[in-house]
């Protein structure tokens, strides 16, 4: 097949869709701490927790969606501690968030090993499936790569919908994005700036722990190391890249999907004259690109990464 | 509740700050043996003593400790000057990779000629990969901490890629790995029939001229100045960029001799698990450390301690080795808080 | 504001109509809008608030008088929630007031215009004036509504502003007016403006007045809170004193004039600093024909100016006109996008913190916290910062702690700063010590020219009067000084010629007394005669 006829194939696309769902719920969670004001570096580690946690929910005879839950309630307690942490203490948000990364790492290591102490290679589970939305998906290409997917795909359209309603159309989402920009402002509204922001923090990493389960209970069926292999961090690159609004994040999740899938293609058909290590390296640095062009006319929520103390103006 | 400054404590109460943190995760993560059905107080003893219980256990404390102090010196000097590098596992990676292209043959160079020569060639490397994401992060303003964690996976790729074509053993037997480097490239052991090697001894020299170029130079002046406050740093004519950039050179260097010690003075050859996450433990370190160069080589032996220690624990009881993972992370978290309380005090109203 | 205005403004506030109140009032049957008892607050040693108790009555206007660092904001940050007092109690309309929680202060009709704006940027007014006032749970903003209020709200108080307007895009002005209608939003019923006139051009405070005074009239209480006694005299009833802390005189303003409660805020007779002529020698720094890009506020648009030693340059200006920029400039951490700048009739090209200091330009920078110190650093540390890399603090690279230790010790010694070491962060020193390190360290290596930027912003009397002192001295050794000040006062007291920032372009210079303060007032709107239309 050429380069370029793989562009117009619908299998192509279903593909992008799946590789952008996980990365459009944990893209979301970033978007919403950062309108807050706080970097969530923690992301990576949520998502691996997110993704155990939801796997193991459904191993252990859970329901699919119970496992969404699980795994959403273990990703806000991780942003949780991260919000003690950061807001009402002030302590660095890089220094805290890379912690987080690690502890929740390694307590999931832990915890898998704690409980599959002999296992090889890793169970499986039935994951979800492709939920077909009747009329939509016959329409050619666009209908079939967008509703033939599985229901937490869908769940990660509404949730990008659901986070732009909260941002622009809420009383609590102007207070979030008043706290990301002005904390002063939400205080002197009768708000406080600890509860808006660890709320945020909370609800944020929820969602980071949702996209991480998508992987093992939607896109593959069990929980192996390194799964989130990067996918974290890229998210905090389309965070930037979509200037911290969410359709514009969604729009950047869903380019680099295609790009990701495009070049799994590619690598097939180009017969290994380029080292396929050449097309793995693309996505990350596709990131660091997409970084570059748009750092300088980015306009980052102005308290971004600055703790609040109570009564400081 | 505020936080208010307080004036810092003597040295000896800021000495309790590390053990109070310490002490803190040792109780956080004994919930997590219990939790294995393990007694906490035997699982430690049997860590301690995996650590530091016999001769060998010491010396391999103090080997697995050696890359640790390399890479915590790193995170030490980049976070003082608020530089975020979390790349140091990726400059650890090139700096074996120039290790094994100088090292296996290519400069026929006497021992003493050779070693210092891949020293300042890997040193230069690290330090070049660095240099990008602090120019993008001083021309472009690009958050250096996702550019470096991107470049990680980068670089882990391109080192697989060199193991899997040019770098690859011809007498690999297929797998992924290099050439040994020759006799006269490698870093003799301390102890003959032991492991630990002379790359302990650089790590410590580092660690004091760190201290001293921290400690007494016009350099580590402009550093520390940039990390507290640039705009302050700028307004009495510190050139901040041109900080940040000698920040990102040192740094860089550091963290790749760190793949040189590992390359040279114990595996002898590259592969691609050089490095169990040295790179993002090294922030552990430094943050154990409370950035103090002098404090990072007895925090990196005591986080070395700890995963030594776990090796031979699991084995004994049956709590997963991961658990010195989390006890790191945990004390990485309870460090910063203590950090945080020796120059603040918390008011309640 | 000039005298005329003031003297309009009293007609129009209808003093005539209730010539005296007395003091003290017998209590009438209904409560007062508030009661503070007993209220006060410590930092560390510092004694903000000491034991202040005061009553304001419905629909009368305090005006709280007080220096910088007297604690007039702590007490409003008490009275807000913000903070939370030590000992005392608010209470409002006859109820306890929770202490610690603005929802609280809110919630009972309190509404308070902050000195530096609680505005979020990024959203619309409408947005702004929106937050918080609906539950937060609401599934809906309802927008429509508040839009109505909102406009009803504008009309009726004189406070236009465009509801759908981003904040970012407002004026000064407009930014206060929104936070007032913030306050009317919620149906303050007492409000607080902290320095509401520091950013004003006279106009914009003449129209704030007219403002307030409608607001009076529908029965709300204000607490006006400013150092400036012209407008204390002019929109008040009663006048609180607040020295060091403590409430030290209370006053009907119909029975007070500016000299006794001048008297009663320094707590001395307000003795002038003795300025003796000088001859103005040769210039040593020009700027010529030089622009900038904006900096906090203006950006220099086609600015001239000569500094000649021996003399001292007052800039006055509405703050945000360019003040900052200028400072930035000659501090050497702005660059000029067009002109020269020249030092002693050498034009200089490469234009830098660094090169500013080698030219023997001292800086004494605004904020001396944010840019004037490294707070997290040692004393030692801050004070060599300017010169650490020359042969007395460093050589090949090391640095020469013996000599700096000493060097902090000397300036410690002289110029009188409690400090507990030479080893201690400077960010746990208090505002006036820190000014006289930083003092010190510009002013020590007896430099040519002088850069001194709201030199005594927060500073306590003493301190204020140090700072003084130290400047006129470098005056008579010589030196060219240019004091940049929003306190009008301050510049009128030591400038030898005064110089009028508006709009990013300056005045002509006047010489001492040359000009009256209305002329200067009008030179700080902008333009003259603008205004012409309220003077009666």
């Amino acid at each position: 097949m050429d380069a370029l006829e793989i562009l117009f194939t619908a299998s192509f696309w279903v593909a992008a869709i799946r590789i952008a769902s996980p990365l459009i719920f944990a893209t979301m969670g970033e978007l919403i701490c950062e309108r807050a004001g706080v970097l969530n570096l923690g992301i990576e580690g949520i998502m691996t927790a997110g993704a155990f946690a939801g796997w193991f929910t459904v191993y252990s005879g859970g329901d699919l969606w119970a496992g969404v839950l699980v795994a959403a309630l273990v990703g806000a307690l991780f942003g949780l501690l991260h919000a003690t942490l950061t807001v009402p203490l002030g302590l660095s948000q890089h220094v805290v968030g890379i912690g987080i990364t690690l502890l929740a790492t390694s307590l999931t290591y832990f915890t898998y090993r704690l409980v599959l102490p002999e296992v090889t290679s890793p169970p499986k589970i039935e994951p979800f499936q492709p939920l077909p939305i009747p009329g939509l998906s016959r329409i050619p290409v666009v209908g079939e790569a967008l509703f033939t997917q599985t229901p937490l795909t869908y769940l990660a359209f509404v949730s990008v919908a659901a986070v732009a309603w909260i941002l622009y159309r809420t009383p609590v989402g102007l207070a979030v994005r008043a706290a990301g920009e002005n904390p002063s402002a939400v205080e002197a509204q009768g708000i406080s700036v600890t509860g808006i922001r660890m709320g945020a923090v909370a609800v944020g990493s929820a969602l980071m722990g949702v996209g991480g389960a998508f992987l093992t209970i939607s896109a593959f069926n069990s929980f192996f190391f390194q799964m989130i292999n990067g996918r974290g961090w890229i998210c905090i690159a389309l965070v930037v890249f979509g200037s911290w609004r969410p359709g514009k994040a969604l729009v950047g999740a869903i380019l680099f999907a295609a790009f990701d899938a495009y070049q799994v293609r590619l690598q097939q058909i180009s017969g290994g004259i380029v080292p396929y290590q050449v097309f793995l390296m693309m996505p990350y640095a596709l990131s660091i690109l997409a970084l570059i062009l748009v750092a300088r006319r980015a306009t980052y929520p102005k308290a971004l990464m600055i703790p609040y103390q109570k009564g400081e103006r | 509740m505020r936080l208010e400054p307080k004036p810092a404590p003597s040295l000896a109460v800021t000495l309790m700050f590390p053990l109070a943190a310490v002490a803190m995760t040792l109780v956080l993560t004994s919930m997590l043996v219990l939790a294995a059905g393990a007694s906490p107080l035997s699982v430690f003893y049997l860590v301690a003593k995996g650590a530091a219980g016999s001769q060998f256990a010491l010396l391999e404390t103090l080997t697995r400790a050696t890359p640790l102090i390399f890479t915590g010196l790193a995170i030490a000097v980049a976070f003082r000057a608020k530089l975020w590098n979390i790349g140091a596992e990726a400059q650890l990676y090139i700096g074996g990779v120039v290790t094994v292209v100088l090292g296996t043959g290519a400069l026929p160079l006497p021992s003493a000629v050779l070693i210092p020569v891949i020293m300042i060639a890997v040193m230069a490397a690290g330090a070049a990969l660095l240099l990008g994401p602090a120019v993008l992060k001083t021309r472009f303003g690009v958050d250096e901490v996702v550019t470096t964690l991107l470049l990680n996976f980068i670089v882990l790729l391109f080192v697989s890629m060199l193991l899997e074509g040019v770098l690859k053993d011809p007498m690999g037997l297929g797998w992924p790995q290099s050439q040994k480097v020759i006799a006269d490239a490698q870093l003799p052991r301390i102890i003959q029939g032991k492991r630990l090697h002379y790359g302990f001894v650089i790590a410590i020299v580092s660690a004091v001229l760190v201290w001293l170029v921290m400690k007494k130079t016009v350099l580590g002046y402009e550093m520390r100045a940039v990390g507290h406050n640039p705009e302050g740093a700028r307004f009495v004519g510190i050139l901040v960029n041109r900080t940040l950039m000698k920040t990102a050179l040192l740094s860089g260097g550091l963290a790749a001799l760190a793949g040189f010690s590992e390359v040279s003075g114990l595996k002898g050859n590259l592969t691609l698990d050089l490095s169990p996450g040295y790179g993002y433990t090294g922030i552990v370190v430094a943050m154990l450390a409370m950035l103090n160069p002098l404090g990072v080589i007895a925090s990196a032996i005591f986080v070395a301690g700890i995963f030594v220690g776990a090796d031979a624990m699991s084995r004994a009881a049956k709590v997963p080795s991961y658990i010195a993972d989390v006890m790191v992370a945990t004390s990485l978290l309870t460090m910063v808080v203590a950090i945080l309380l020796t120059r603040y005090r918390m008011r309640w109203r | 504001m000039c005298p005329q205005l003031v003297a309009a403004y009293s007609f129009m506030n209808g003093k005539e109509a209730f010539p005296q109140r007395h003091f003290p009032v017998t209590p009438v049957s209904s409560n007062p809008a508030l009661r503070l008892s007993g209220i006060s607050k410590r930092f560390g040693p510092l004694r903000a608030n000491d034991a202040i108790s005061f009553e304001l009555k419905r629909g009368e206007v305090i005006a709280l008088l007080g220096e910088n660092g007297a604690g007039k904001t702590t007490l409003m940050n008490i009275l807000f929630g913000h903070y939370v007092a030590d000992e005392g109690t608010v209470e409002a309309f006859g109820k306890l007031l929770a202490p610690g929680d603005p929802r609280a202060a809110l919630d009972a009709g309190i509404g308070m215009v902050h000195q530096h704006f609680t505005l979020a940027d990024n959203m619309t007014v409408q947005e702004n004036i929106a937050l918080g006032t609906q539950s937060l749970w609401r599934m809906r903003l309802d927008r429509t509504a508040a839009r109505r209020r909102i406009e009803q709200l504008s009309a009726d108080f004189g406070l236009a502003v465009d509801p759908a307007a981003t904040v970012s895009t407002l004026s000064v002005g407009e930014r206060q007016r929104v936070e007032i209608l913030k306050a009317l939003y919620r149906e303050a019923r007492i409000l607080i403006l902290d320095e509401p006139t520091a950013v004003l051009t006279p106009a914009e405070t003449d129209a704030l007045f007219r403002t307030l005074k409608l607001l009076v009239a529908k029965g709300l209480s204000i607490i006006f809170i400013s150092h400036k006694l012209h407008e204390v005299m002019a929109v008040s009833d009663r006048v609180l004193v607040l020295r060091s802390g403590q409430l030290v005189g209370e006053r009907a303003t119909a029975s007070t004039d500016r000299k006794e409660l001048a008297a009663l805020m320094v707590g001395q007779e307000v003795k002038q600093a003795e300025v003796s002529p000088v001859k103005p020698g040769a210039p040593l720094l020009a700027l010529e024909r030089v622009s900038t890009t904006p900096y906090n506020g203006a950006g220099l648009d086609d600015v001239s100016l000569t500094l000649t030693a021996g003399e001292i340059t007052g800039l006055a200006g509405v703050a945000g006109n360019g003040q900052a920029v200028l400072a930035a400039l000659i501090a050497g951490t702005r660059r000029p996008t067009s002109g020269r700048i020249s030092i002693a009739g050498q034009n200089v090209r490469d234009w830098s913190p660094r090169a500013a200091l080698a030219h023997g330009v001292a800086r004494i920078p605004e904020d001396r916290h944010a840019i004037g110190s490294i707070g997290d650093m040692s004393v030692t540390e801050n004070v060599i910062a300017e010169r650490y890399r020359s042969p007395r603090f460093s050589r090949m690279g090391f640095l020469n702690w013996k000599a700096s230790r000493q060097f902090a010790e000397k300036l410690i010694a002289d110029y009188e700063v409690k400090c507990p070491s030479p080893d201690a962060r400077i960010r746990l020193l208090s505002g006036g010590n820190m000014q006289k390190l930083i003092l010190g360290r510009a002013l020590d290596p007896d430099p040519e020219i002088i850069l001194a930027s709201q030199p005594t912003r927060g500073l306590d009397v003493g301190a204020v009067a140090y700072v003084h002192r130290m400047l006129l001295e470098a005056r008579t050794r010589g030196a060219a000084i240019l004091l940049i000040s929003e306190d009008l006062e301050e510049v009128l007291t030591l400038s030898d010629r005064i110089i009028v920032m508006s709009k990013g372009r300056l005045s002509t210079p006047s010489a001492r007394g040359e000009r009256s303060i209305r002329e200067l007032g009008e030179l700080m709107a902008g333009h003259s005669g603008e205004h012409g239309d309220h003077a009666a």
